[in-house]
């Protein structure tokens, strides 16, 4: 399967990563690369096995649904790169 | 001797004896640091906390009790998180980033009275084999053999080139592919990745959640078992981690492998693979037979399969935890132009912030886990991943004990030297150590010899899940065996 620059454009923008109209066809030939490469997992006899969806065999812990922390509004905003008045501030979402 | 080029093992019993302090150790190590830069392993240097942390060392140290990491000097990978330090897992978009936390590992081992000289290069995001793909640059390998500049291997290529130059005594690493294994064997020192679920991973910035594993890359294999076992243990905030006892992994080293059984999978030897890689495996062969095991071939059929199911795996993980960095809760964030919307910001903010391999990597995981091509590439990818586990189960249920493989396809390479290859044959660097992660297991790389132009190499033993001890014991009747004593010659 090899991706065209319509569908590396597509990519690219589900990816919310900005590439330049010039950038596309050299990344739609490595993607390309890439999924080629991936083929060969299409030889392997897959049938009756489920997907792998835990390294090691455990059940996932439950804790109780309780409050642990908090109070540290000023500690979650210290790295934003744009915070007002106790938010993150972003452009204007809503028209 | 200087006191930098310490095991962890030798200092410890030097500080317990009263003949070193903690702030002697410190001060050879910050001395150096500072003397390394040409290797550019350390990216952000923390001297004023390495020595307020060795002074409390000496002081518990002095009442007694100080547990085995107290007073030892360490680096540590970017990839932690480090209250109040800059931890940018080598990347622009964290450009600034201070955490307000301090990851579990890195909390452990301060516990233990370990002292942080500062934080370590890396590929961005751990996202490489040679460190080359770093926003702070590339780290170099202290080992030289003629004018070129080699890598340190990666993506713990900082990591690797401190400990082998002795900038430090032991330091911190993760291995997602093969980031702690490769670059060991590239510098002529030791790494372990261990069980999935043996170590915390809160705290340490996410690329592929079911394969990132962190681990110790030391000086020797008893220096492995000391620090694992500071790292190790059952951490309520990270959900995998795994609620069962940390044995004694220092205890362990016996030196006795009578009657264990060392599995030779014949899937790795591959096409191609050159002639001095062979050798070694084979002279690695011998010792451990020489050593009273024995030794015994293996079919681990799904080899082959293991390199693409594991890049469209960790692919795909890696662009769902990364879909995080917006711009919005810390970091980078693009300037605007006139009429930008928040759309634009997110898509200016991630191709300003991220590198070339970062960004190939997040859109390939895009595109497997995207409507239609889920079933055909993720989810197969996640079937084989279970056949390539299941193939190491019926092996250890067979009986076999540990698994003896080559670290790398070659000795450390040029910088510069992959830069027109295609992103695939860079790849192939993790041919014999992925399949580790995917199936969760432990894996070392002990350095064994010397190539033809002096440089090391190294061999993989590969362990039964959770037995980190028993793994522990036979890569050091390996390294005693090797007997690997050699050093990089001081150029920098």
């Amino acid at each position: 399967m090899s991706i065209d620059i319509d569908t590396a454009r597509k990519v690219a923008k589900l990816a919310r990563i900005r590439v330049e109209e010039a950038a596309l066809p050299k990344l739609a030939e490595q993607l390309s690369g890439i999924l080629s490469f991936m083929e060969q997992l299409n030889e392997v006899d897959v049938s009756g096995v489920d997907p792998m969806v835990s390294v090691t065999p455990m059940k996932l812990p439950m804790r109780a649904d309780v409050v642990t922390d908090g109070d540290i509004q000023a500690q979650i905003l210290k790295n934003a790169p744009e915070a007002r008045e106790g938010f993150f501030a972003v452009p204007k979402v809503v028209e | 001797m200087t006191a930098n080029s310490l095991t962890i093992a030798a200092a410890r019993d030097g500080l317990r004896k009263k003949e070193i302090t903690s702030v002697d150790l410190t001060m050879a190590c910050l001395t150096a640091m500072d003397a390394g830069d040409g290797l550019n392993a350390f990216v952000f240097k923390t001297p004023e906390i390495a020595l307020e942390q060795a002074r409390a060392a000496d002081a518990r140290l002095a009442a007694g009790d100080a547990p085995a990491m107290c007073g030892i000097p360490l680096g540590i990978k970017d990839l932690f998180c480090t209250k109040g330090v800059p931890s940018q897992a080598a990347s622009n978009i964290l450009a600034g980033f201070r955490p307000e936390y301090e990851s579990t590992v890195t909390t452990q081992l301060f516990g233990a009275g370990a002292v942080m000289l500062g934080k370590l290069n890396m590929d961005e995001f751990a996202m490489g084999s040679s460190n080359e793909s770093s926003c702070y640059g590339n780290a170099v390998n202290p080992w030289k053999v003629d004018d070129r500049a080699l890598t340190p291997g990666g993506s713990s290529g900082g990591s690797a080139s401190a400990v082998a130059a002795d900038l430090c005594l032991a330091a911190t690493g993760t291995d997602t592919g093969g980031s702690i294994r490769q670059p060991a064997a590239f510098t002529g020192i030791t790494g372990i990745k261990p069980t999935y679920g043996r170590v915390s991973r809160w705290g340490v910035v996410a690329f592929a959640s079911s394969l990132d594993q962190a681990g110790p890359m030391t000086k020797s294999v008893r220096d492995a078992a000391i620090m694992l076992q500071a790292m190790s243990g059952h951490d309520p905030k990270d959900s995998t981690s795994a609620n069962i006892p940390v044995p004694d992994f220092e205890a362990a080293l016996t030196g006795d492998i009578r009657g264990q059984v060392i599995g030779i999978p014949r899937e790795y030897r591959m096409d191609g693979m050159p002639a001095e890689i062979d050798a070694l495996w084979q002279k690695g062969i011998a010792m451990m037979r020489d050593a009273g095991a024995e030794i015994r071939d293996i079919s681990l059929p799904h080899t082959k399969y293991a390199l693409p199911a594991y890049y469209v795996i960790a692919p795909a993980e890696a662009s769902s935890n990364l879909a995080r960095y917006d711009g919005v809760k810390y970091g980078h964030r693009a300037k605007m132009a006139p009429g930008d919307g928040i759309t634009e910001m997110y898509e200016k903010t991630r191709a300003e912030g991220f590198g070339p391999e970062v960004q190939r990597r997040i859109m390939v995981g895009t595109y497997v886990l995207s409507a239609g091509f889920y079933d055909a590439y993720y989810n197969r990818a996640r079937r084989v991943r279970a056949l390539i586990k299941q193939d190491f189960e019926t092996v250890f249920a067979a009986g076999v004990d540990s698994i003896l493989t080559p670290a790398t396809p070659s000795a450390a390479f040029g910088l510069g030297e992959m830069a027109n290859v295609s992103p695939v044959e860079m790849y192939l660097n993790d041919v014999f150590t992925v399949t580790v992660n995917l199936a969760g297991l432990p894996g070392i790389a002990v350095p064994v010899g010397l190539d033809a132009t002096g440089l090391p190499l190294g061999l993989q033993l590969i362990g039964r899940p959770w037995d980190e001890a028993g793994l522990l014991n036979h890569a050091h009747v390996l390294e005693r065996a090797a007997g690997f004593v050699s050093k990089p010659s001081k150029w920098w």
